[in-house]
């Protein structure tokens, strides 16, 4: 691996403005270590002549002085987001051979801000799983695996192990329960999921659309800072996206925590809880109080029925949203001798044991007779999350709490295949964010005592994301955490 | 509520996918299993409660009733896994 590819995005920017390099010896290398990181599986699909095609703009750009906000800068793409002439699978059998005659408004951003698109990442199969073992492309490995493979975490696992692998400067994810975070907690790095409606969803296969949002997975704080900056933004083609101005989101990472107050909800601390992350918690805790913040416990008491709350609702709206995959119109399509054979033979064939579970139970709780038991009941259950958060930021600024209650765990845990339950739990810090629509950031805290990483995770109220990569500024400063 | 295995089967039609006979047993015990655990919610009384159905409460936009995208048919189709004559092709539905 060269050392240019250490970097992170500002020192690169830095450098590339520099001419310290260029814009295609910085895409070499990183095809370079993309060729000796495959054993990682992180992307589906590889594009290095158009990267290499983009790079060449991007030194011309520099040349010419009309370099943008991420000129030359080389991504990954979670292949959730679809790319104009670019394979977009979701890691789907169903849409391996899916090229997209459209750019997602997301991806369409960064590639007007001058970046560079490496290829696509793997993820879980539509996005649905916490440990990337769902997808039809096979595992992502955790980098920081030592003796057996681990799991980066799900679902935008190639986007964390991507990052944390140098196999890209940076990458895009999506974020539902959990899945920007949790993966950027298991690897080591930091992501963003933004406010519900701050990143338009438009051109982002769909999962759970109420739920759903892009951000960024980064090296470091400011990293996801300069990227949610070009991914944010509102878009006339999301009908849930909002008109609310992008601050820039840098110019917080200087300011101070002093007399803000950070709420620790009491709920998240539950008997039992593993003493490391206990432990973490409240160096995090004190590292904000020595810089003269204010600690105060909080209540979120609909906390442990987030859970079941998010497993009613995701697959309701993940059922509905996939309906579209009928082998119609594109993507794998199975034979069948009348429609419905097709439909039927297309889906069965189509879609992974785990999509196929979450269409059903989806299926189910909006069926006829069940819809008011189920689906009705998480819909209010939802309004009393979103409420206990509301009220929580009349006593606080910011929550601060971990954001996973294990670290990477090994690929095909037994326990975690045999229940599926076991593996929803690991969403347990995660899913009520997604649920209120805030924003939340994860970053490393430091290791296990078998040398994996912790994250922490900070949320903010509606559209504050400043605050949150101020205060994670400050935690990342004083845990100095020691990267891949 | 538990469900049977009549239930399993009428639920994967409407998802349309198949499920084998000899897996329809452990896919009902595995849906009881997550139907059970989402009974938790019936602890708390939400008789008066807004079900909350969006988080960012603003109506849709209204806009100008014009084509916003078009005469991108050749595009459209070069996805389809059969297509004639400029239109997506399915097996026969009417005898």
């Amino acid at each position: 691996m060269t050392e240019i590819t250490t970097f992170s995005v500002a020192e690169t920017l830095k450098a590339l403005k520099n001419k310290e390099f260029s814009a295609v010896e910085l895409t070499k290398a990183y095809l370079h270590n993309m060729e000796n990181g495959r054993q990682y599986n992180a992307y589906i699909t590889e594009c290095a002549d158009v990267a290499l095609k983009q790079a060449e703009e991007a030194d011309k750009r520099y040349i010419n002085g009309t370099n943008r906000a991420l000129e030359g800068i080389p991504l990954g793409i979670k292949d959730l987001f679809c790319t104009k002439d670019i394979r977009t699978t979701a890691a789907s059998h169903i849409l391996d051979n899916f090229v997209p005659p459209y750019e997602s408004t997301v991806t369409q951003h960064l590639l007007d801000d001058g970046a560079v698109f490496l290829g696509k990442l793997n993820l879980d199969e539509f996005a649905m799983g916490g440990s990337n073992e769902t997808s039809y492309f096979g595992p992502v490995i955790n980098p920081w695996s030592k003796d057996k493979p681990l799991v980066p975490g799900g679902s935008s696992g190639g986007s964390a192990a991507a990052v944390a692998a140098h196999l890209c400067a940076a990458a895009t994810g999506t974020d539902t329960g959990g899945s920007i975070r949790e993966p950027a907690a298991f690897c080591g790095i930091t992501g963003i999921k933004p406010t519900y409606g701050r990143c338009s969803r438009y051109g982002i296969v769909a999962f759970a659309s109420s739920l759903d949002q892009a951000g960024p997975i980064a090296q470091d704080v400011r990293d996801c800072a300069i990227l949610l900056k070009s991914m944010a933004g509102f878009d006339e083609k999301d009908s849930t996206s909002c008109n609310i101005t992008v601050p820039d989101y840098e110019s917080f990472l200087n300011r101070e925590v002093k007399g803000l107050t950070i709420g620790l909800p009491k709920e998240y601390r539950p008997e039992g809880l593993n003493p490391e992350v206990a432990a973490y918690w409240d160096k995090a805790a004190e590292y904000l109080k020595a810089r003269g913040a204010n600690i105060k416990e909080i209540s979120l008491p609909h906390t442990k029925y987030a859970l079941a709350t998010y497993y009613v609702l995701a697959p309701a709206e993940a059922s509905s949203n996939l309906a579209r995959y009928d082998g119609i119109r594109y993507g794998f399509r199975a034979d069948g001798q009348h429609l419905d054979d097709l439909y039927i033979n297309t889906r069965t064939q189509g879609f992974g044991a785990e999509v196929r579970r979450r269409i059903m139970i989806g299926t189910y709780v909006l069926s006829a007779g069940y819809y008011d038991a189920y689906f009705l009941k998480a819909q209010k259950m939802r309004r009393l999350i979103h409420n206990d958060f509301m009220n929580a930021f009349k006593e606080c600024d910011v929550i601060l709490t971990p954001t996973s209650p294990i670290t990477a765990f090994p690929i095909g845990d037994e326990s975690m295949l045999q229940n599926p339950i076991n593996m929803y739990l690991n969403d347990v810090f995660t899913v009520s964010v997604n649920l209120a629509g805030l924003p939340a950031l994860s970053l490393p805290i430091g290791l296990s005592a078998t040398g994996l990483p912790y994250g922490m995770q900070l949320i903010g109220k509606p559209f504050d994301e400043g605050t949150l990569f101020n205060v994670a500024a400050k935690i990342e400063t004083d845990a100095k955490f020691e990267r891949k | 509520m538990a469900i049977d295995n009549l239930t399993v089967k009428r639920i994967a039609f409407l998802s349309r996918l198949k499920i084998e006979d000899e897996k329809i047993e452990a896919t009902k015990e595995e849906f009881n299993k997550i139907l059970n655990w989402i009974e938790e919610l019936n602890e708390i009384d939400t008789n008066s409660v807004e079900p909350l159905i969006s988080v960012n409460d603003a109506t849709l936009r209204m806009r100008e009733d014009v084509v916003t995208s078009g005469n991108c048919l050749k595009d459209i189709l070069k996805n389809a896994p059969s297509a004639e004559y400029d239109y997506f092709a399915v097996p026969k539905v009417v005898e």
